[in-house]
């Protein structure tokens, strides 16, 4: 079954074409498939500061839900929130289905005013503006909060170059200066989504043609192109096998250094192992919300330590 | 085969898990019917393909494709022409009402998708292409008459029949677009607008490419529907023999041609219906395997 000696758990688990990224943590001193070993030039192995040639590195900025209320229709769904995301940290949110988790970060960039009959009310601040104040643009809103879906959606029509460089086209406000800046760009962002070692040769190939994983991964590239200050991330493993799982947790874990992370999660363990504050909530409240490992070990409502434990419904 | 297990009833299963007789029998009803219906569905078509082979090939040689219909037809000696001016009148007069409808068609079924969704106003517009639809096309030709013909009292023109043609494919392209573009995932949509794109450039660079294999499959099939309608060029773009490149002059097409040639009493005249008949529907039959070509590529079957 395992392909040398050294295999741990999970290495075992993985197929004969194993790719390179250990799964040990956030260091990836990533051998090649060819088995060269060592890090990429130009690129710091320890992950403390992903390859961001040039720019400087960027920082996350806090979000701050105010008296958040979220409507379809008549039917209210967000029934008042306040939660604040931390700058450079990971908040996972969790609870039932149904429980409005992903209504409510869908207003956090105002996709949520995309369904047809649906609303949203209170103060959403990013940093301290509201990005539901009439003066704002909600394009650029979108620019500093990016988002990745539950079902991995490159555009079929694209490659997988094309993809991530597609964050950079759409959004015209930070439009690429030239093609050696676009490359330089797309390359970086595939970097930040630790995709670049797997598709460098393939850049012109269609993105769809890549795993289920690896879509993943260049959609949140897709994202990051645009040097998002935010990322929404509403399920994002919920359709990826364990191993691929692992790895944009790996991920999450990296980019939380430049960007402020949400994360919607099903999967207890998922936030226990990402997040480092945690939100419960229940029929469109919020429950609770604190620090991962005490939501977990020693929550102070009920209903989260029913749910936690697994006693819930 | 596992030799685990007994087997006490092994009778009394089989007579369980058996097929009755009776549902045998309903099973082969229902298959012949089914089957006589498909034959009896091709015999037709089967039939038209066998006359128009038959009788049209005969007619098909190069002169037929070059020369232009003569009218010079009371003598059995005379040289009746060909179909030139009709194959040629009927790619203007088609291409130019494609040239109309397609980007028209395409725009009201964007409109509809994207912005006008539910909204009541859709909703009439989306009504009225149905009726549209169903209008026969005879009464487009009439409308035209009516109005650019009679009402500027001008006489007939190859344009004149291409809006005719144009008011047909109309439906059809916004009816198939409209289709199509329901079939893009919402989630395209969302991530592109998500990524911070504006409305116009999420449908352009996104949604329009992704549906462009299935919309040229419809509009193709809007195209070789319009390309054998008699009825609307009738009292549009009239008859006449001479091959004409100016559409705002009288224009022949294949359509009319055959129309006028089957009623002459000269048998090879005749004869050049057939082969104009065959001429049309190869053409017809091209435009579709173009069409199945391109969809077989569609990224959204």
């Amino acid at each position: 079954m395992s392909v040398d000696g050294t295999t741990s758990e999970t290495a075992s688990l993985e197929p004969t074409n194993v790719e390179p990224e250990s799964s040990t943590g956030r260091e990836r001193i990533a051998p090649t498939p060819d088995g060269t070993s060592q890090p990429t030039a130009g690129q710091p192995a320890d992950g403390q500061a992903p390859a961001k040639p040039a720019t400087p590195a960027k920082q996350g900025l806090s979000v701050k839900l105010e008296g958040l209320r979220a409507f379809y229709g008549d039917a209210e769904q967000v029934k008042g929130i306040d939660l604040e995301f931390n700058a450079n940290q990971v908040t996972a949110i969790i609870g039932p289905s149904g429980c409005g988790k992903s209504t409510m970060v869908r207003c956090i960039n105002r996709m949520h005013e995309e369904i047809p009959g649906a609303r949203a009310q209170g103060r959403v601040l990013l940093d301290r503006m509201d990005v539901y104040d009439p003066g704002v643009d909600v394009v650029a809103v979108r620019r500093a909060i990016g988002m990745v879906f539950q079902k991995p959606n490159p555009f079929p029509t694209m490659s997988v170059f094309d993809n991530v460089a597609a964050g950079l086209r759409l959004s015209a406000g930070r439009g690429p200066g030239g093609k050696a800046d676009l490359r330089s760009r797309v390359e970086s962002a595939l970097r930040g989504a630790g995709l670049w070692d797997e598709v460098s040769d393939r850049l012109d190939a269609p993105g769809a043609g890549l795993s289920g994983g690896q879509q993943q991964r260049l959609c949140i590239a897709r994202s990051l192109a645009v040097e998002p200050e935010v990322i929404l991330m509403d399920e994002p493993c919920s359709a990826l096998d364990p191993i691929a799982t692992l790895k944009i947790e790996e991920l999450i874990e990296e980019l939380k250094q430049r960007v402020t992370i949400v994360i919607v999660t099903h999967n207890m363990q998922q936030a226990a192992r990402v997040a480092d504050r945690t939100a419960f909530m229940l029929s469109g409240e919020l429950v609770e919300v604190g620090p991962t490992e005490d939501i977990f070990t020693n929550p102070s409502d009920s209903r989260t330590e029913e749910y936690v434990t697994g006693k819930f419904g | 085969m596992s030799a685990q297990g007994t087997t006490p009833a092994q009778g009394e299963l089989l007579a369980r898990f058996a097929v009755s007789p009776a549902r045998r029998r309903k099973d082969q009803l229902a298959r012949g019917l089914i089957t006589a219906g498909t034959v009896i569905a091709l015999v037709p078509l089967a039939l038209v393909l066998y006359y128009l082979l038959s009788k049209g090939l005969g007619s098909w040689s190069w002169d037929f494709f070059s020369t232009d219909p003569t009218g010079n037809t009371f003598f059995k000696t005379s040289t009746i022409g060909g179909i030139k001016s009709a194959i040629l009148g009927t790619i203007e007069i088609v291409a130019l009402a494609s040239a109309i409808a397609i980007p028209i068609g395409i725009g009201v079924a964007v409109w509809l998708v994207e912005y006008g969704r539910n909204s009541a106003f859709a909703n009439l517009v989306r009504f009225f292409v149905d009726v549209l639809t169903g209008v026969p096309s005879i009464v487009f030709g009439l409308f035209i008459y009516i109005v650019l013909i009679v009402g500027t009292g001008s006489s007939y023109a190859g344009y004149k029949g291409s809006l005719a043609l144009t008011l047909l494919m109309l439906p059809v392209v916004i009816r198939s677009a409209e289709v199509i573009l329901l079939l893009v995932p919402a989630g395209l949509r969302e991530s592109a607008l998500a990524l911070g794109a504006p409305r116009w450039k999420v449908i352009a660079r996104i949604v329009l490419p992704t549906a462009l294999p299935g919309m040229i499959t419809g509009v193709l099939l809007a195209v070789a529907r319009a390309a054998g309608e008699t009825a609307p060029l009738l009292f549009t773009a009239a008859v006449t023999r001479k091959t004409s490149f100016d559409l705002g002059q009288f224009m022949n097409s294949l359509p009319v041609q055959i129309y006028s040639d089957v009623t002459s009493p000269t048998t090879s005249v005749v004869n050049r219906a057939w082969g104009a008949a065959l001429t049309l529907v190869v053409m017809i039959l091209l435009l579709n395997l173009i069409a199945r070509l391109i969809s077989r590529r569609s990224r959204l079957a």
